[in-house]
């Protein structure tokens, strides 16, 4: 308690997450004083459950949780403010590392608001590229939640399942970038590379063999008792409270809102693939597991019809002032070769505006603000990423519940400190 | 490619080519400026009717609060922009709302007590560019260090930080 640390050290208590959760319990009480029953205990930054550098101070009585505040901060690297520092194009490398388990959901809302500014068209067949790789990167991350979400439950076995898929996945990705996970593939205007010829047929291998990997994770935990336990009825959240905080995405979705960017603001040709958005009322751990295990089946199908129909053509918009040119033809056309220059050495300059572009990510609704002032180097580039609002409901979901349902919780809104902090 | 001459500039022209947006109608008393530009509405208003132009909204039928964020326009004046960024479930639409502040008095009302969501977002404001929001539950440094000098976001800070 913030007076204990007075009483030990002599000094005031400058730690800030303890002032916070101090301000919040007495707020939950109706501003009566702190009793001597309550403890506030520590929970992180190093702490495996907490999915990177998060620290949560939280007020316990007994073990039940009066007051809960995170304490964000540890991994700011100012990515924003980088940004500013850059040419456009160059920002595709640092939006990798927002939410370093999607990085090419995050290329794609970075493109699609520079794009927006430019008034770029997209040829077909980059915008089915991205639905792809968009719903293998949602496969991606929720492979990732779930194998770390078990292990924080205590289902260790299915950790390592979920990895020997994802490695399947991260092979795909270095397939078509060259890189397995800071992939920076989608570039303005289009994509960066053709895919590899054979990379279809693998893609659809692993997707047809998919299906019966998610069967095999669900009889692991499904009927398990403990499992059961420890996720049905904890974390609640009204949908009022969901909408109030700003919850995005699965977690939003299992508070009974049917709302997801892909189906109802379509962007990259959304609005041509057919698929369901699970949804559950329950709104408790149980139901985001649910709604998130749903999400992985019709992933698979939005990929599987993205290869089926994959249109023939460009990769890349009709733009040579804006795209780097074909390496063939820079260095047979004295044209190509000037833009090339150009492009590399002043960057290219982006009509004065705002835009802003909204996909729907593994974690929830990912939005990019760009703010042009008709340079080459963006004036403000702004991430709204899922994770952060997700994490100001933690409180809320967590409030009354145990301990121990921490752990829990945190699993269930599955947060990335990169997007987070930034 | 983009077409500048496509954007509507001003309030009188915005109100009169989207006469039936919900936006328009629910902030015709409120709004200052206004803008259609690239499918985008953004509709300015005084900071001290922002409390009084987020209730509107949400009676709107904008209910989401997706995102608060700052542009320092340094040198310029006014110098701070606030964008608001916010979305109706039912209407499957955003909408822009922003306040112009000056550098010499970067302050206004917080949203936080009628809308929860805008603490996180309030905070990193505070925190990186400077502005005062009265009446937030918390306004603390949130990203940076809480002895941190300075306000990194702003355009006279360097990009290399202080040294």
């Amino acid at each position: 308690m913030a007076s204990t640390v007075e009483e030990l050290t002599g000094l005031a208590a400058v730690d800030p997450g303890i002032e916070d959760v101090v301000a919040n319990a007495a707020r939950n009480r109706g501003n009566t004083p702190p009793s001597d029953q309550t403890m506030v205990i520590n929970m992180g930054p190093q702490h495996p459950s907490t999915h990177g550098v998060l620290r949560l101070v939280i007020e316990v009585d007994g073990e039940t949780i009066v007051a809960l505040a995170p304490d964000i901060g540890y991994l700011h690297t100012g990515i924003e403010k980088t940004c500013e520092a850059k040419f456009y194009q160059q920002v595709v490398p640092l939006t990798d590392r927002i939410d370093y388990l999607s990085p090419m959901t995050n290329n794609t809302a970075y493109a699609l608001a520079v794009e927006k500014l430019l008034g770029l068209e997209i040829p077909p067949k980059a915008q089915w590229l991205r639905v792809l790789f968009n719903e293998l990167m949602r496969l991606n991350s929720h492979l990732v939640w779930l194998g770390t979400h078990a292990m924080d439950i205590g289902a260790l076995t299915v950790f390592l399942y979920c990895f020997r898929e994802r490695e399947k996945l991260m092979r795909i990705f270095e397939a078509v970038s060259g890189q397995r996970m800071m992939t920076s593939y989608v570039r303005i205007g289009g994509l960066s590379l053709e895919p590899p010829r054979d990379l279809y047929d693998k893609i659809r291998a692993f997707l047809v063999e998919f299906p019966s990997k998610i069967d095999e994770y669900e009889g692991l935990l499904q009927n398990n008792p403990i499992w059961i336990n420890r996720l049905k009825g904890v974390g609640y959240i009204s949908p009022e409270d969901a909408i109030a905080l700003g919850v995005s995405g699965p977690p939003l979705r299992a508070a009974g809102i049917d709302f997801d960017v892909r189906r109802d603001m379509p962007y990259s040709s959304y609005e041509k693939f057919q698929f369901s958005v699970p949804t559950s009322t329950v709104s408790d751990v149980w139901a985001r597991f649910v709604v998130r295990m749903q999400e992985m089946r019709e992933s698979v199908k939005i990929c599987l019809q993205a290869l089926d129909g994959m249109p023939e053509g460009r990769i890349v918009a009709d733009a040579p002032k804006i795209i780097l040119p074909d390496r063939e033809q820079m260095k047979t056309q004295m044209e190509s070769l000037i833009h090339h220059f150009k492009i590399v050495t002043e960057g290219f300059g982006v009509p004065a505006g705002e835009a802003t572009s909204s996909v729907e990510a593994a974690h929830g609704m990912m939005n990019y603000y760009v703010v042009s002032d008709g340079t080459a180097k963006p004036y403000r580039v702004h991430m709204r990423n899922a994770d952060y609002a997700n994490l100001q409901a933690l409180e809320t979901m967590c409030k009354g519940r145990l301990l121990a349902d921490v752990v829990a919780v945190i699993g269930s809104i599955d947060i990335v400190l990169g997007a987070i902090d930034r | 490619m983009y077409d500048p001459a496509s954007a509507i500039k001003g309030k009188g022209a915005v109100f009169e080519a989207h006469p039936e947006h919900p936006a328009v109608k629910a902030l015709a008393d409120l709004a200052t400026d206004a803008k259609f530009d690239r499918d985008e509405l953004t509709i300015t208003v005084a900071r001290e009717t922002i409390v009084a132009a987020a209730e509107a909204l949400r009676q709107a039928g904008y209910s989401y609060l997706e995102d608060i964020t700052a542009v320092d326009w340094y040198p310029s004046e006014p110098r701070f922009q606030i964008s608001y960024s916010i979305l109706s479930f039912s209407l499957k639409q955003r909408i822009r709302l922003v306040v112009r502040l000056d550098g010499e008095d970067a302050s206004l009302d917080s949203i936080t007590p009628a809308w929860p969501a805008a603490n996180f977002y309030e905070r990193e404001i505070f925190d990186l560019f400077g502005v005062h929001f009265g009446g937030h539950p918390n306004l603390r440094r949130i990203m940076m260090p809480e002895d941190w000098k300075g306000y990194p976001l702003r355009k006279d800070y360097p990009v290399e930080g202080y040294r």
